[in-house]
């Protein structure tokens, strides 16, 4: 996983099915792991896969016309479980952004706090990407972070998109949370210290 | 202007608050299991740092757990490492673990609350998004990924933007057989399962202040199924009665000074909530959800939505959804059969949810080919319901009553149910999958899910109670 992102151009891999929780993203008996390595494998495992591991055709991760960085999805992409382990498989199989009409909260901290990028367009926009792919499956996607644009490069439609401004210096740096939590041990322990419950 | 009771909450636990940075918020309570912590522990090892606040961290195993034969090591290899780490990791960061064999183990958001760990007014996070369920008792709860478990395991703080505040209120009375699940199905099938993406939610009417705090907290369980970051639901005497007496609940002077201060926790007359919604608890039927994800739900004896009825946009979801669970559009389920009935999980497996249904089910006895799994919430939860006898009216009635755990909500575990069985759960997900590859979910309340075992189809509980 690249601890860093700026700009991307790439084709993407469309998947359009709205509400696409993490259980399908990583099924629960595959949460077993205790490192952060190897979920891409099992990426969308039962949309993959039959249950006898044999590949299933039309599923698009099985077709080899459709390749990419980029994951294109329908809206509420992400939602339930709060499982990391959702993110971690999109970021081991290689995905670096994720587009979509709307992401699950807990989803887009999750996939940030991994260095991909999650990008939320309209549902308009996503459309053209959608039939933008679907003419042609070699359609590139350009993505710049630094000016916040999205755009398809064939047509030349592009839209912005909005990143709050730390997670995107974290992004463009490769800093984490952690770094700058563990920066405020002073004024954590004064905020301690100030309390007089411990509530 | 006033200010709601999320923020007067959120307000008092801002360490540092920066223009262009999210907030760093204190966390009182911090809840871990299994699955979602080994990573954060690893972190914290590759940076060489310790847990910075040990007691505030609390660990159970629930999630890999077996629901039978607990005293023998589990027999899956990876579940038993996953659930071998997290003692390993408690014992070496020095964190409390209520472990497999523990008198308090259980769900970790049924254990929270019975052992007076969750109080009002706290800032509670774990690495589970069913954290919401601890806002019954009005303390901002939510769920985290890894990542972030780390940086509370490491700063005992979160970086969070602060969510848009919605209030959803339920007026009036429930009808006879309709119970604090089928509200909450029903909010979310009038909302959608994305119907509250970016809020945190308070509940309020005189539907939820009647309600338990079990009841209150099966609600709030399922704040995340409609997107929402948690719900929240202020204290009151029902509150303050539950929590009084409970193992690690504040006692004496501690007490006194707590309650007073718990009873500033609402929110003010003239507090703005970016959204309020409000329903009629009377239009309320039992509710069963007949696709792949919460909001897809339905009164028992309405039927699913015709092809015609929706935007084309909608329509493939739609129909892989139907075509996964076997139904057709425009049907009903009332009379469907049913191979399963699970009752448990965090949003219905605590005490009263068992008395529910073996008030229910005295003297009757289950369908012949229905499996009719019961699996409490937590070894307190058991031991209450053994101390009640409600363990052999179940018996009795053919009923399957296990060991604590997650069990078949999540089919992680053993408990899972066969691919193309038909299950009635009290669980909080019908997702695809979810109960095991394959297995097909109507999510219900427990008496609707009793209801089913007896008569072995998708059933009108009115007409039996
Ligand atoms: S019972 Fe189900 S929803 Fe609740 S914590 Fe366990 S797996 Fe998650």
């Amino acid at each position: 996983m690249s601890k860093n992102f700026q700009h991307l151009v790439s084709t993407a891999v469309p998947i359009a099915i709205e509400n696409i929780d993490t259980d399908q993203i990583i099924p629960a008996r595959f949460l077993k792991a205790t490192t952060r390595e190897g979920f891409g494998e099992n990426l969308f495992r039962d949309w993959r896969f039959e249950s006898n591991d044999a590949p299933k055709k039309d599923f698009v991760l099985n077709n080899p016309i459709y390749k990419g960085e980029i994951l294109v999805a329908g809206k509420n992409f992400g939602c339930g479980s709060s499982r990391e382990h959702a993110a971690w498989a999109i970021a081991d199989y290689g995905f670096k952004v994720v587009i979509s009409s709307f992401f699950a909260d807990i989803f887009k901290n999750n996939a940030l706090n991994n260095f991909i990028l999650p990008i939320q367009v309209t549902d308009e926009f996503l459309d053209k990407i959608f039939s933008a792919i679907e003419k042609d499956p070699a359609a590139k996607l350009e993505v710049d972070l630094d000016k916040q644009s999205l755009k398809i490069v064939a047509t030349g439609e592009e839209t912005s998109f909005d990143i709050n401004p730390y997670k995107k210096t974290c992004l463009t740096n490769g800093y984490d949370d952690i770094d700058y939590l563990l920066s405020l041990r002073k004024e954590i322990e004064a905020y301690e210290a100030s309390r007089e419950f411990n509530f | 202007m006033g200010k709601t009771l999320f923020d007067k909450i959120w307000d008092s636990h801002v360490v540092v608050s920066k223009p262009g940075f999210p907030d760093a918020v204190y966390i009182n309570t911090h809840f871990i299991h299994e699955v979602t912590s080994p990573q954060a522990f690893d972190g914290l090892r590759k940076r060489g740092i310790p847990v910075f606040r040990t007691a505030k961290t609390r660990a159970t195993a629930d999630h890999n757990v077996p629901t039978i034969d607990q005293h023998l090591p589990i027999k899956e290899a990876l579940s038993r490492k996953q659930v071998e780490m997290l003692t390993t990791n408690t014992k070496e960061f020095g964190v409390e673990l209520y472990g497999l064999g523990h008198p308090y183990q259980g769900i970790v958001h049924v254990i929270g609350p019975e052992l007076g760990i969750t109080l009002p007014g706290m800032t509670i996070v774990c690495g589970d998004s069913h954290t919401s369920t601890h806002g019954a008792f009005g303390a901002i709860a939510f769920g985290i990924g890894t990542s972030e478990v780390e940086q509370v395991l490491a700063t005992q703080c979160i970086l969070q933007y602060r969510p848009k505040r919605m209030k959803i209120e339920v007026n009036g009375k429930l009808k006879k057989g309709v119970v604090s699940k089928d509200i909450i199905l029903y909010i979310i099938s009038k909302i959608s399962a994305s119907g509250a993406t970016g809020y945190f939610v308070e509940y309020a009417g005189e539907a939820i202040r009647s309600l338990s705090m079990e009841a209150r907290m099966t609600i709030c369980n399922m704040s995340i199924e409609m997107g929402a970051r948690g719900g929240l639901i202020a204290p009151d005497e029902t509150t303050f009665e539950y929590i009084k007496g409970r193992e690690f609940a504040p006692k004496g002077a501690d007490w006194d000074k707590s309650l007073a201060y718990w009873k500033t926790l609402y929110t003010d007359a003239d507090a703005a909530f970016d959204v309020t919604l409000t329903f009629d608890a009377a239009d309320i039927e039992p509710m069963i959800t007949y696709g792949t994800n919460p909001g897809m739900g339905i009164g028992v004896t309405q039927h699913i939505p015709t092809l015609e009825s929706l935007e084309d946009k909608e329509k493939p979801s739609f129909k892989k959804s139907l075509d996964y669970m076997g139904l057709e559009p425009g049907s009903g389920l009332l009379g469907k059969k049913v191979d399963y009935v699970f009752i448990g999980s965090c949003t219905n497996s605590r005490i009263e949810d068992l008395r529910m249904v073996a008030d229910f089910v005295k003297g009757k006895k289950k369908a012949d080919d229905v499996v009719v799994w019961i699996v409490p919430g937590s070894k307190q939860v058991e031991a209450q319901a053994k101390k009640e006898g409600i363990d052999k009216i179940f018996e009795e009635a053919g009923f399957n009553l296990r060991q604590p755990g997650c069990s078949a909500c999540l089919g992680m575990n053993e408990d899972k149910v066969p691919a193309g069985m038909y299950c009635i759960s009290t669980s909080n997900r019908n997702f695809e999958g979810r109960q095991g590859p394959n297995a097909r979910t109507f999510l219900a309340s427990p008496l609707s899910a009793a209801a089913a075992a007896i008569t072995g189809k998708v059933t009108d509980v009115r007409e039996l109670v």
